[in-house]
């Protein structure tokens, strides 16, 4: 353990912004819903009305958790956090261990340090414990946050200490999945597809007999039932969880050798497939697994929102508030809704977009793009290859999450029209999201050090979209955002006009950044 | 060729911001000939490799590579030339073997007899992962790409850093060969063996300049060469000479360094008092480089 201590004062301080936006990101999650959830619903009728229909829609029992006390703010609180709030912990969890461990392990950088006197499980150690604190402080900040806006203190810091203990079981599984694989993206993917599985046993066994939700972490936060009888023993289960799979993280890092994995790395093909023979062949290659994976998770989204079905007029009945949020055009509520589900799920679309224009750069950075460019690779070609697989990855995915919303809606109401009333219109926002993803490749093109602000225009466009009028912000502001001047069809009716002169605009900003890209130098 | 020299560099300058890589660099290299490109890390190497592959932009000098302007014509221009880089980087998810094809693919064909020979002879498991491979490994799987294409010109930065040996041997056996095909090569190194066993030609680079260019002969010929000699009687008249250094006299054993453009009259001296035994020794390639770099080393008390 010699070194422990060094290295967690290492970590901390090369993480500290991204430990600084995470917790930030998880307490604005709970901070912010509470206030919403304050200014949605103004009477207690309106608190009633919302659980009575909320209660009996199985879609979002299943999307958030058993509903409780939702004719209470806390009640309702808890019940939109809980679920989110522990898997923004868990990724945070899965993201802090993973970068120290096999990350490190794999460009063998920590090779150098093991080398200096540290012990063997010092790293380790110090990894798990900046996960482990990130945890109590986002926990802390939670209840504390809450108990300031004015909830029951036990019951906030049920709801916060809660998320901590939650997220120290999946650094636990974490650490467990990055000793399993010496790849660093396999690790994430197994801790991952670990958190999907608690949060899908989870919605099983809400929305079944219950039993499944015990084998989940995230089932044991929400047994705790804050603001509707706070109990604290369940808290218990998520220490002893986490407990055992950090002894089990352990152990098995005890047993196997250093740069390897405990599942052994199987031999992949000799030969290159035919696919593989230019610019396009290989990024395809590269960024299959985003596309695919994407795809799939946005067409499970679009039958989450689908499924609601007609059930959203009792949802959001009478509150006048909530008319306005989710039915902006004075349509019925139906088609407001879900004019409003398809914006969503477009803006959740530009994640892999964006993701996606800036894959290159992770390729010049790593000095793949050297070699590339050795060979008789134009530089322009290699880029276009990436381009062609971000559109048409992004048509995959917003064509997926219109297909999974018509689907869901099928299923529930059995009416076919309306069911593609809502699914085609998904495929006009591919204008605006190329936009921010055109955004992104000329940022490449022009400042490379700089991509990571090719984010900010999509957390911009997030609040425009969720708060802008609730903010009350100037329209020439909220106009910023491409997504507002698209008519939210089908509440709207549809009009190529905005289409083609954001079509027009991602085009101009994506050719700048090809052109800007041709002219610089390649590092 | 229609032309003599696959590179031609005259006055390259190269600034990053306010830092001046390479100040006014001169590089020929002529075609069949293996070319060292000499210089410690930092000199400049990397970037003129950068700047001959159109990676970089040059601020001012004329670089013509293969008869082309490498920024403007670099795609048609790297059909003809194969490049691995010091520090192989390979994708974590593609397999060697892949990996090699894709470049060939990308270069515009491949030699699949030489492919699976270079893959025996470098011992090399084409099925591993690119995250699985050592770096020995790795750059085997560039140097086998490399050599597999039908190109007129090599550019290898500190190619064999991570090689054994053996496998060492190995590449040298084939650079030679690729040579002998009439092809160039530009080996960047400080490894000065390497480049003493397969050079024809060397230029040292310091600090953005090339400081000496030349064949080992040439250069050989501007160092100090040190003889070692057995003698009957007393020798006369060495310490008059120009050009003899260090002369120590021991009884009968004389040591001496002599400018080796002098050698001739300081082995009439020794001649003269009768020779029993004579060893001489011709200068090092690390002879030539301490020349430019031993300031640097003289005034640097870590340096060992």
């Amino acid at each position: 353990m010699t070194g422990t201590g060094t290295f967690l004062l290492t970590f901390l301080r090369r993480d500290r912004w991204l430990l600084l936006w995470w917790v930030l990101g998880g307490v604005l999650l709970y901070l912010a819903t509470v206030y919403s959830v304050d200014g949605l619903y103004t009477t207690q009728a309106e608190y009633e009305a919302a659980a009575a229909s909320a209660g009996s829609n199985a879609a979002f029992t299943a999307m958030a958790g058993p509903p409780r006390a939702l004719d209470t703010l806390g009640g309702q609180t808890a019940w939109q956090t809980t679920a989110f709030g522990a898997i923004v912990a868990a990724l945070m969890s899965m993201f802090l261990v993973g970068r120290h461990t096999r990350a490190e392990e794999e460009t063998g950088r920590d090779e150098l340090l093991r080398a200096a006197a540290v012990g063997r499980y010092a790293p380790t150690t110090a990894a798990v414990l900046v996960a482990l604190i990130a945890n109590l402080v986002l926990g802390l900040l939670v209840s504390a946050g809450l108990t300031a806006y004015g909830l029951a203190a036990a019951d906030s810091f049920g709801l916060g200490l809660g998320v901590t203990a939650c997220g120290w079981v999946f650094t636990g599984t974490a650490l467990v999945a990055v000793q399993l694989t010496a790849s660093t993206r396999s690790a994430y993917g197994i801790a991952g597809s670990f958190i999907a599985i608690a949060y899908v046993l989870r919605a099983v066994g809400d929305v079944g007999n219950g039993v499944l939700s015990w084998l989940s972490p995230i089932g044991w936060y929400q047994a705790m039932h804050q603001f509707s009888g706070l109990r604290w023993w369940p808290m218990l289960l998520m220490l002893a969880g986490a407990a055992a799979a950090l002894a089990g993280g352990f152990a098995l890092f005890a047993r196997r050798d250093y740069g390897s994995g405990v599942l052994a790395a199987r031999p992949g093909p000799a030969r290159a497939s035919y696919g593989l023979r230019n610019a396009f062949g290989l990024a395809w290659r590269l960024q299959r697994g985003a596309v695919i994976g994407w795809t799939a998770g946005m067409l499970f989204a679009g039958l989450a929102y689908g499924a609601i079905g007609d059930d959203v007029e009792s949802l959001i009945g009478d509150s006048e508030t909530s008319q306005e949020v989710f039915v902006q055009s004075g349509s019925d509520v139906v088609t407001g809704f879900y004019g409003t589900s398809i914006l969503m799920l477009a803006v959740i679309c530009c994640g892999f977009a964006i993701s996606s224009a800036l894959r290159p750069r992770g390729e010049e950075e790593n000095g793949h793009l050297e070699v590339l460019l050795a060979t008789a690779l134009p530089r322009g070609r290699w880029l276009l290859g990436h381009v062609v697989v971000t559109v048409g990855g992004v048509g995959s995915v917003l064509v997926a999450s219109g297909l999974g919303l018509g689907a869901g809606y099928l299923l529930v109401t059995g009416d076919g029209s309306a069911a593609w009333e809502i699914t085609w219109p998904v495929v006009q926002y591919a204008a605006p999201v190329l936009v921010l993803s055109g955004l992104g490749r000329l940022l490449y093109g022009v400042v490379p050090r700089w991509t990571v602000l090719a984010w900010a225009p999509l957390a911009f466009t997030t609040v425009v979209m969720l708060f802008g009028d609730l903010f009350g912000l100037p329209q020439w502001l909220q106009d910023l955002s491409p997504f507002e001047h698209l008519p939210m069809v089908p509440a709207e009716g549809f009009s190529w006009w905005p289409v083609l002169a954001l079509s027009v605009v991602a085009l101009v900003l994506s050719v700048a950044g090809q052109v800007a890209f041709a002219r610089r130098d390649v590092h | 060729m229609t032309d003599e020299h696959v590179i031609e560099i005259n006055g390259l300058v190269k600034r990053f911001g306010s830092f001046t890589a390479l100040d006014g660099l001169d590089l020929m290299v002529r075609t069949g000939e293996v070319h060292g490109f000499l210089g410690p890390n930092g000199a400049g190497k990397s970037t003129t490799i950068r700047v001959l592959l159109g990676l970089l932009r040059k601020d001012g000098g004329e670089v013509r590579l293969l008869g082309g302007d490498p920024w403007r014509e670099a795609a048609q221009l790297h059909r003809r030339l194969a490049y691995v880089p010091g520090d192989v980087n390979l994708w974590p998810n593609l397999t060697g073997g892949e990996v090699i094809d894709l470049l060939s693919r990308l270069r515009g064909g491949i030699d699949e007899a030489r492919r699976s020979e270079l893959i025996d002879a470098f011992e090399l498991d084409p099925t591993k992962k690119g995250r699985a491979y050592s770096k020995g490994n790795r750059q085997k799987v560039a140097l086998v790409a490399a050599l597999a294409s039908d190109v007129d010109l090599l550019v290898l930065d500190e190619p064999t850093s991570g090689l054994d040996p053996l496998m060492e041997s190995v590449f040298q056996r084939y650079v030679d060969e690729f040579r002998d095909r009439g092809h160039a090569v530009l080996l960047s190194s400080h490894i000065l063996a390497e480049v003493e066993r397969l050079g024809d030609r060397v230029s040292i680079i310091r600090a953005g300049r090339v400081v000496e260019s030349g064949t080992l002969a040439d250069l050989r010929h501007l160092t100090r060469t040190s003889v070692n000699a057995e003698v009957e009687r007393p020798v006369q008249g060495l310490d008059d000479l120009d050009g003899v250094h260090d002369l120590v006299v021991e009884g009968d054993r004389v040591r001496f360094q002599v400018d080796t453009a002098r050698l001739d009259p300081a082995l009439q001296a020794l001649v003269g008092a009768g020779v029993r035994t004579l060893t001489s020794q011709p200068p090092t390639l690390e002879d030539l480089f301490l020349r430019h770099y031993g300031d640097e080393i003289d005034t640097d008390p870590d340096a060992g």
